[in-house]
This record gives structure tokens, sequence and C-alpha cells, in this order.
């Protein structure tokens, strides 16, 4: 089975440079990260944290972003701001779903698992479609099929066992804006 | 008000805890209660975090419940999806009530190699 791996897939318009800038955002990211983690500046912690960002960016950097390109375009970063509040909202109302299915006494759940397409090619789509999934109660995500565009998602109160069904119900709300963030 | 505010949103959040842990007793197999344990949890210790931040609001420590916040978000789902797949691929079978389990057709179909990697 070659399920969920893609390690060498995609990934065009990598070459020597784009390892570089991936890096470079990373260490960045580390920096500003580690600088919420120890607010109050103080001289040991700017001391630490280059050293420690360097670390990871020069460790891990490489795969960090495959597509910088992607980075510079605006209309996906205010996509991104669209899908947030959207998917907080499908997260509070799914688990208030899940809530009364737990708490009702007879416990009416109908467990299966079903597969999904999926139109997002990319891999950091393919992952934020997964967890956004994952997190949305009621569906979690069990494997990725990546070259086929499939997904398999454990759904505790299945409301359509066909592929086209389950996937108006739980991908589409999210891939609407997710193709337009990662694609 | 901040304060307030924060009280609710800690309060909101044990309850969401409470009721993953009431299907982490309640439910039948392994996958529903990923389902309870991950979801449910998260957005329980997401609202506590909430809560934090916004009865300590900018502080170190309400900065560090923010960061929490993100690092959950992000790692929860994954650890989900890495058991329910090695549970699945070890054989655990859904419960006897399950509808549909279309990743053991699938898996079937492609030679049953469900076990090994490669």
């Amino acid at each position: 089975m070659r399920f969920a791996r893609g390690g060498g897939r995609g990934a065009p318009g990598v070459s020597a440079g784009g390892g570089m800038k991936s890096r470079l955002i990373l260490f960045v990211l580390g920096l500003a990260v580690w600088a919420v983690l120890t607010w109050p500046p103080t001289a040991r912690a700017c001391l630490f944290g280059p050293p420690a960002s360097l670390l990871a960016a020069l460790l891990a950097g490489e795969m960090f972003v495959r597509r910088p390109y992607a980075l510079k375009d605006p209309m996906r970063y205010a996509y991104f701001a669209l899908y947030l509040p959207l998917f907080v909202w499908e997260c509070v109302k799914g688990n208030i779903h899940v809530a009364r299915l737990i708490c009702h006494p007879d416990l009416p759940i109908n467990p299966g698992i079903v597969k999904v397409r999926t139109r997002l090619k990319s891999e950091t789509g393919l992952a934020f479609l997964d967890c956004s999934i994952t997190l949305t109660p009621g569906t979690m995500t069990v494997d990725t099929d990546p070259d086929g565009g499939f997904i398999y998602v454990h759904w505790i109160d299945v409301k359509a066992v066909d592929v086209d069904g389950a996937t108006r119900r739980i991908v589409d709300i999210f891939e609407r804006i997710l193709v337009r963030i990662f694609e | 008000m901040n304060e307030i505010l924060g009280m609710a949103s800690i309060v909101v959040g044990l309850a969401f805890e409470l009721f993953g842990c009431l299907g982490l007793v309640r439910l039948p197999d392994v996958y529903n209660r990923l389902q309870a344990a991950t979801k449910c949890v998260t957005l329980g210790t997401c609202g506590i975090m909430f809560g934090v931040f916004l009865t300590f609001g900018p502080t170190a420590a309400g900065l560090k419940a923010l960061l929490c916040i993100f690092f959950v978000v992000l790692t929860a789902p994954v650890s989900a999806h890495a058991i329910a797949r090695a549970a699945h691929r070890s054989g655990v079978r859904l419960c006897p009530g399950s509808v549909v389990d279309r990743y053991e057709e699938d898996m079937a179909a492609r030679g049953g190699d469900s076990g090994s990697a490669g």
C-alpha cells in the first residue's frame, strides 16, 4: 500500500533556491514562536532563541515549504481569514451535535467508514482538509489516498453511504475555500 | 468584564471535556471513542485556554495559552488520524452496529496486503 505517503510526489518548482527560502521562513517563524513563548524578553531567552531556531531550520527546513511562491499571493491569506471563522463555527456546531448524541440515553449512533472524493492535490491542502474533517466532530479521517483523490472518513452518524452524498455533506463546505488557499 | 467572559469560556470548555470523557466511556468501539476523545476534548481544552487568555490578557501567561491552542489544534487531529489508521491496519473491526466500511472494502480489493507497508 502506498497510502498517505507521497513523499516525492508533486512539488513543482522546487529548486536549490527553494530549500534555502524554506529554511529562512522556518527560521523566522521559529523565532516568532520563541518570542511569544518567552514573552517578556530576557537576556537568556534572546541568547537561546536564535540558535534553537537555526538548528530547527537546518534540520527540518527543507520540507517545510515546498512552494515558496504560493506564499506571495495575498488572496490566499484573505481566503484563509475567511476559512477560520467558518471552521470554528462548524467545529462548535458539530461538537454540540456529538455531545447530544453522547448524552442521549439510547446512544443513537450510526457509525461507519465512508469514502469521499477531493479535488485537492497539494500536500498542505490535503493535510488541512484531513485535519479539518477530523476536528469537525462526527467525522474523522482514517486514511488518505492522494493518488486517487479519496479520503476515508469515519462518521459517527452516517447519513449517506455513497461517495457523492458523503462528499457533499463532509467535504464540500471546506473544500470550496481550501481550493483557493492551497492550489 | 474580561474575567467574567474568561470564566464563562472555562466553564464551557470544562463541559465539553466532560462530554468527551462520557463519550469515552459510553461509545462502543475504538473509532467512536477516538471521536469523542479527540474532538470534544480539543474544543474543551481550547475553551479553557481561551478563558485563561481572556482572564490574563496579553501577558506572559495569556500568550502562552494562545500558543497552546495553536499547537493543540495542530497536533490533536494528526494523532487521532494516526491512531485510527494504525487501529484499522492492525485489524481492529468496527463495532457490530456499523453500517458501512469502505476502507475495508478497498483494502480487500487492492489485494488485502493491509498489514505490510510498501
